[in-house]
């Protein structure tokens, strides 16, 4: 299992049957494990890792910290679950340390995330602060790096 | 003017340069080309053995080591062995460290071979063992393996070219460039010939850590062996770490005193900051090693079925991160295979005869690449070889 989901975070475009070539096992095995992953839940999707920069996407980026006044029955559950619920949200983490969730958030420029900070977030009344982050530019997501591979120095040799 | 025809020794001319070295320029000027020619890892050095050697350098250790080595890296390299091969050496005369594995196969020829002695050289392998021999005046003598025996080193041809001149026998296994290597009961039947005769063994196990489905077995643990046997290893494969030039060699005492004045006189001591990172390597990065193990398992395997599916019959090697799938069948000889290959796809493989004649109809295939690059490769000579049999069946 462990070993499945290890190629297919490098790579989800290979097939069943080279996934089952690489691990020594069947093609047939490989697709009903990969079925039942995603039926448990453990795969939860496929996705492309996109560098926006590379086609002149104006698009921003920014992670948002807040302060949340926990819940009677359900802590921070269900404000998170809430805030998990709007489109522009990109992830949403509940955190240690000196806030406790942290969101991830794109827009189309600035002024598009502080109307979303501030109509939707703000308006939440368990939400006590926030304080807003703009990514200025990123060097690896995902476990790819971002910015130009490295020349492959090595030469032909016997 | 100079008359270098004059000046230049006879040894060294006498040297012949490799067959292939035309191949191997015309695939360096080449811009774009994807390469699975390299022999050597794409992994970076495990971080921690890379920070032994910056904490070195900071601390200014940079000294000469004693000729042999650190004292702790040869006793790392002895537990090593034991916990490896199962043969114990003594790190204060049984073991140097020394630049490189090559260094350690120069010292053994030149601490073993006389003028007129023959060295048995198994091929196809790695390039270094002729040469070196020659240049101590010593006759190699080539021991071909073969397909069909899935380029084992088998005692029926061992026996045939055993004479009373024969001192040497060099063992390069798990094998650069076929993947073969030798299992137990091969090594059995090896030693059973050897064992009566005064023969000696250089067992070049570079690529020892990589052996997949199975353990790498030393003829020096063999019975009656150890006696007879220099085994030779290194960091560069196992650690990823060819740049730091640095392997290390073990045997009985007489053998390794020779090796060790000679090394003195050659190059003092291996380069000392490396040798410190070494230590490190074999203290920690056990576990860095069995996943770059894994990782190259995975492609052996994706890169196997490919060259199969192409129908370019290629036996599943057990070592090393070679495959040599076998190119007959295109009506092509190895080199003018890579040759057209190159030109018209753009993909660089290394002709099979590079590593001696009996490598003719064969390449051989690197894939210390990533799955991706090793997919594309494998498309591109998919698209080479059905062009080919197209062109041969509508001349």
């Amino acid at each position: 299992m462990q070993k499945l989901l290890q190629i297919l975070r490098k790579n989800a475009r290979l097939s069943a049957e080279e996934i089952a070539v690489m691990m020594g096992t069947t093609p047939e095995e490989t697709e009903a494990k990969i079925q039942e992953l995603e039926r448990k839940g453990v795969i939860r999707g496929y996705t492309a890792v996109i560098d926006d920069t590379a086609f002149d996407d104006d698009s921003v980026l920014a992670l948002i910290e807040l302060r949340v006044t926990p819940q009677s029955q359900s802590g921070f559950d269900e404000i998170a679950a809430t805030i998990a619920s709007y489109d522009e949200v990109e992830s949403v983490r509940l955190m240690s340390g000196g806030y406790d969730i942290l969101v991830s958030v794109t827009g189309k420029n600035i002024r598009e995330i502080s109307q979303f900070v501030n109509q939707r977030l703000a308006a939440i009344d368990a939400v006590q602060s926030t304080t807003t982050h703009f990514v200025l530019k990123s060097y690896k997501e995902n476990g790819i790096i971002k910015t130009d591979a490295e020349k492959d120095e090595r030469g032909m040799i016997f | 003017m100079m008359d270098y025809d004059k000046l230049i020794s006879r040894t060294a001319v006498d040297i012949k340069p490799s067959g292939i070295r035309r191949f191997f320029d015309i695939a360096a000027e080449m811009d774009d080309v994807i390469s699975l020619g390299v022999g050597e890892p794409d992994f970076k050095t495990p971080w921690r053995i890379r920070k032994t050697a910056i904490d070195a350098l900071e601390k200014g250790r940079t000294t000469y080591t004693a000729n042999a080595g650190l004292a702790e890296l040869r006793e790392q390299c002895a537990r090593y062995f034991e916990r490896t091969i199962h043969t114990k050496y003594d790190p204060k005369s049984e073991v140097v460290i020394t630049v490189g594995g090559s260094e350690a196969i120069d010292l053994a020829v030149r601490a073993l071979v006389n003028p007129g002695d023959e060295v048995l050289c198994v091929e196809p392998s790695f390039v270094c063992y002729a040469p070196l021999v020659r240049l101590v005046g010593g006759v190699p003598v080539v021991i071909e393996t073969k397909a069909e025996d899935e380029f084992r080193l088998t005692a029926a041809s061992l026996k045939e070219k055993l004479t009373d001149k024969t001192k040497l026998l060099f063992l390069p296994f798990p094998n650069n460039p076929t993947g073969a290597v030798m299992r137990r009961e091969d090594l059995e039947q090896i030693a059973e010939v050897l064992r009566g005769t005064d023969v000696f063994v250089v067992s070049d196990e570079i690529y020892s850590e990589l052996t997949y489905s199975g353990k790498h077995v030393s003829i020096a643990e063999i019975e009656g062996m150890r006696e007879r046997t220099i085994v030779i290893n290194g960091f560069s494969k196992s650690f990823a770490m060819t740049g730091w030039r640095l392997g290390f060699a073990a045997g009985p005492e007489p053998v390794l005193k020779q090796m060790l004045k000679l090394h003195q006189y050659q190059i003092m001591c291996a380069p000392t900051v490396s040798q410190f990172a070494a230590v490190t390597a074999l203290k920690h990065c056990n576990d860095d090693v069995a996943a770059m193990r894994e990782e190259y398992d995975m492609r052996r395997r994706f890169v196997v079925d490919g060259f199969n599916k192409l129908g370019l019959d290629c036996f599943t090697p057990q070592g090393a991160f070679y495959v040599f799938p076998c190119i007959r069948s295109t009506g092509l000889s190895s080199e003018e295979f890579c040759e057209k290959l190159i030109y018209s796809k753009r993909v660089a493989v290394v002709p099979g005869n590079a590593f001696g004649e009996c490598g003719e109809g064969f390449v051989r295939v690197s894939y210390a690449y990533s799955i991706a690059h090793l997919k594309e490769a494998l498309v591109r000579i998919g698209e080479f070889v059905k062009e080919l049999r197209y062109e041969q069946h509508n001349p």
